[in-house]
């Protein structure tokens, strides 16, 4: 099953490697990540997507939380939480086919970031699913070049945070 | 002063006595600071390897950090395996490395190498210092992280131009680690539940780990152990953490535990682990480790806890604060003689089971005939009653048969190479062990493989003054590889066959100064050993033993405590 966490650490150097080290010593392939700043400066935040099961998610929380610089890990759990993605797709578009993926963009609200003679750049944000649907409809007509920035979320504004704090989470 | 002076009176201001280390370019400005005066002894070893094993020797034997000192890129990479042999034992470490100059940092410098990058997977934590003003925030810092939480490793890499740059130094009171908060207490309704689960148990047993020496909770483990009348096992890790002559203590589990052991822990209905990790030495096939057992896991890492076997009752803080909550408890609610069958079953098995070796002399005359079981219970009969000897070990046979045959009953005393097995480590750890107990009497059993990684720190034994006896279990062949090949590929012995006299282990001795014996029959041990252990200086005693000799019983890896394989031929009961 697909999890994406949240992980907050000290915007230091070596941080970011500490992270990911220790998702490759214990085994766990992250699928996307993400990272930056947060509201303060010394403050990062890491998306991360990793597949794994319950039982190892509680293991990477815990892994996480032994990390000097981990601030807080949280599980960005559906329903509970937003995802985005943002991604630019370079795609083939001879005049004949213009039309078609201009529609096709309108509908995802794919921005049209650049136009050439013989393809267009879109800019799409959106849930990571978006995406997804958004390259297999334009995949048909020649995707050139494709690149996201690995999704990043945030939980929703209607419920308060859900974090684990590295003591005591067993009872 | 400069950041080099600041390191130092860092460490004094931490109540460092003692550090180990070889002096190279990069952290000469710290040995300068050294020469200009430090209450800090330092003691120079040969090898940064050795340096490291003695810093932890040091710290096993004592109870505190232990620091290590090198110099950048080889110097800081010889230091790798210390590092991750406390990583996997769990001991606390300060290694201090000086690093090239800043500006050189990333240009592949002469001697650069990316340390801290190297070691992330088996640090706590490391920092690089860029400014000098950081020195004393990262040392106190360093030496907080390594002894609080699960004790282990930290690394602190110094440019040398940091160490030249001036400082007003000033050390600070607390640390500001925001993203470091290990458990303070552990949950009284979890303590309440362990206490419950254990009254209930018909066969309970205590399961105990190193982390109990770590918290310095050997009594009150001990205390638990009396308080609901519980059968004790040690890891490997925990041997001396229980006293091992008391009526509770029944064995230690795992690949090579005694039978008895291991059923008592297989056949407990409640486990305790206390600060054990059910590593895979110790449960061997996992479905088959204590089958239907509700276990109880208390440790100070909350990773630990379900990591391997889930814990059906988890808590997570401080060995010794919850180890009393639970023995109030435990000593309300356990029913005076509820244990009292399952010891009895457990002593029975004991009978039953003991260990076994072949007693009878061997007929070739071509090889030794001393048996090496014989030589560990030669050792432990002329040092038993003694509350003096610190025992450390190498890894392979001989430490294992150093586990079944040494008995210890005080805590620090049998200090060994548990999770890494790192051959090399007990020479080492036996200076730093003496660095730590001056007035012990530390014994290093080590094999021939083992003793000829690290033999060199025989030089800093004898020019630091810090003497110890080394008895080498000599069966010329890395013993332990020869068993595998032997049990499990047929026979094909491959690459194992060192020889049991090149080199001359005694010569060898001597030529370090120290004294060197060899021992070929049982009189001859027993006085080498007398003469060694009672001689105040650093002594090598040569036992030339059977290399034909497994060491049983064994759990082959992966299998069941039920597969287990024991010794077959004429089966002469010895203990």
């Amino acid at each position: 099953m697909k999890h994406t966490i949240s992980v907050l650490v000290e915007n230091k150097p070596g941080a970011l490697t500490r992270v990911t080290s220790m998702f490759a010593r214990r085994g766990y392939n992250i699928e996307s990540l993400a990272v930056g700043e947060t509201e303060r400066h010394d403050v990062s935040r890491i998306t991360l997507r990793v597949d794994c099961e319950t039982h190892s998610l509680e293991q990477i929380e815990k892994q996480l939380n032994k990390l000097v610089n981990v601030l807080r890990v949280t599980e960005l759990a559906p329903g509970e939480s937003l995802e985005r993605e943002l991604a630019l797709l370079k795609v083939s578009a001879p005049p004949s086919a213009r039309a078609e993926l201009m529609a096709l963009g309108e509908v995802f609200n794919a921005r049209i970031a650049d136009l050439g003679p013989d393809s267009i750049v879109f800019e799409l944000t959106g849930s990571p699913e978006d995406v997804d649907s958004f390259e297999e409809l334009v995949r048909p007509h020649g995707l050139q070049e494709l690149v996201r920035t690995g999704r990043i979320g945030l939980t929703r504004a209607t419920r308060a945070p859900r974090g684990n704090a590295p003591q005591q989470v067993l009872a | 002063m400069n950041g080099a002076d600041a390191v130092l009176r860092s460490l004094e201001a931490e109540g460092v006595e003692m550090m180990f280390g070889l002096p190279g370019g990069a952290i000469l400005p710290l040995y300068d600071a050294m020469a200009r005066g430090t209450t800090v002894r330092h003691v120079l070893a040969r090898h940064e390897q050795g340096a490291g094993h003695m810093a932890e020797g040091y710290a096993r034997a004592s109870g505190r950090v232990g620091v290590a000192v090198a110099t950048s890129g080889p110097g800081a990479t010889n230091l790798v395996t210390p590092i991750a042999d406390a990583w996997m034992d769990s001991t606390p470490l300060v290694c201090i490395t000086g690093q090239v100059k800043s500006f050189l940092i990333g240009t592949d410098a002469f001697q650069e190498c990316d340390i801290t990058g190297i070691t992330i997977p088996i640090v706590k934590h490391s920092w690089l210092v860029q400014d000098v003003n950081e020195i004393p925030h990262v040392m106190k810092a360093a030496f907080h992280v390594a002894s609080t939480g699960r004790c282990g490793p930290v690394l602190v890499d110094i440019p040398r131009d940091v160490q030249e740059a001036e400082i007003d130094f000033v050390y600070p009171d607390e640390v500001n680690l925001p993203g470091w908060k290990p458990p303070r207490r552990g949950h009284p309704r979890q303590i309440k539940a362990a206490a419950q689960s254990i009254a209930e148990a018909e066969r309970p047993i205590l399961y105990v780990g190193g982390g109990v020496l770590n918290a310095h909770a050997t009594d009150e483990v001990l205390a638990l152990a009396e308080a609901g009348n519980l059968p004790v096992v040690t890891t490997l890790m925990a041997k001396s953490g229980f006293p091992e002559s008391h009526e509770l203590h029944v064995g230690w589990p795992g690949m090579h535990g005694p039978k008895w052991s291991n059923w008592a822990l297989n056949k407990a209905d409640v486990v305790v682990a206390v600060g054990a990790r059910f590593d895979d030495r110790v449960t061997g096939k996992l479905s088959a480790f204590a089958p239907g057992a509700t276990i109880v896991h208390l440790d100070i890492d909350a990773a630990e806890i379900s990591k391997i076997r889930h814990a059906d009752v988890p808590v997570v803080g401080p060995l010794k604060q919850i180890l009393a909550d639970l023995t109030k408890l435990v000593a309300d609610e356990v029913l005076p003689g509820r244990t009292d069958a399952w010891l009895q079953q457990i002593a029975e098995w004991r009978e039953q089971y003991p260990l076994r070796y072949s007693a009878e002399p061997n007929p070739a005359g071509t090889v030794p005939m001393l048996k090496p079981q014989r030589v560990l219970q030669m050792l432990q009969s002329l040092t038993a009653g003694r509350d003096d000897i610190v025992w450390t070990t190498g890894v392979g046979q001989h430490q294992m048969w150093a586990m079944q045959y040494v008995l210890c009953d005080r805590p620090r005393t049998f200090i060994t190479s548990g999770g890494l097995g790192t051959m090399g480590y007990g020479l080492p750890a036996a200076v730093g062990a003496k660095a730590a107990r001056p007035d012990a009497t530390v014994i290093c059993i080590d094999g021939d493989g083992c003793f000829q990684m690290t033999c060199q720190e025989l030089a800093t034994a004898a020019l630091e003054d810090l003497p110890i006896v080394v008895l080498i279990v000599n069966n010329g062949y890395l013993g332990m590889v020869r068993q595998w090949q032997d049990m499990f590929s047929e026979g094909r012995f491959s690459q194992v066959n060192l020889t049991h006299s090149l080199p001359d282990y005694a010569a060898l001795a001597r030529a370090y100064g120290a004294l060197g014996f060899t021992a070929e029959n049982e009189e001859e041990l027993e006085e080498a050993l007398t003469t060694a252990i009672a001689s105040g200086r650093t002594c090598v005693v040569d036992a030339r033993v059977d290399p034909r000799e497994h060491c049983f019983p064994m759990i082959p890896a992966g299998a069941a405590a039920v597969d287990v394989v024991e010794f077959q031929e004429t089966e002469v009961p010895v203990v």
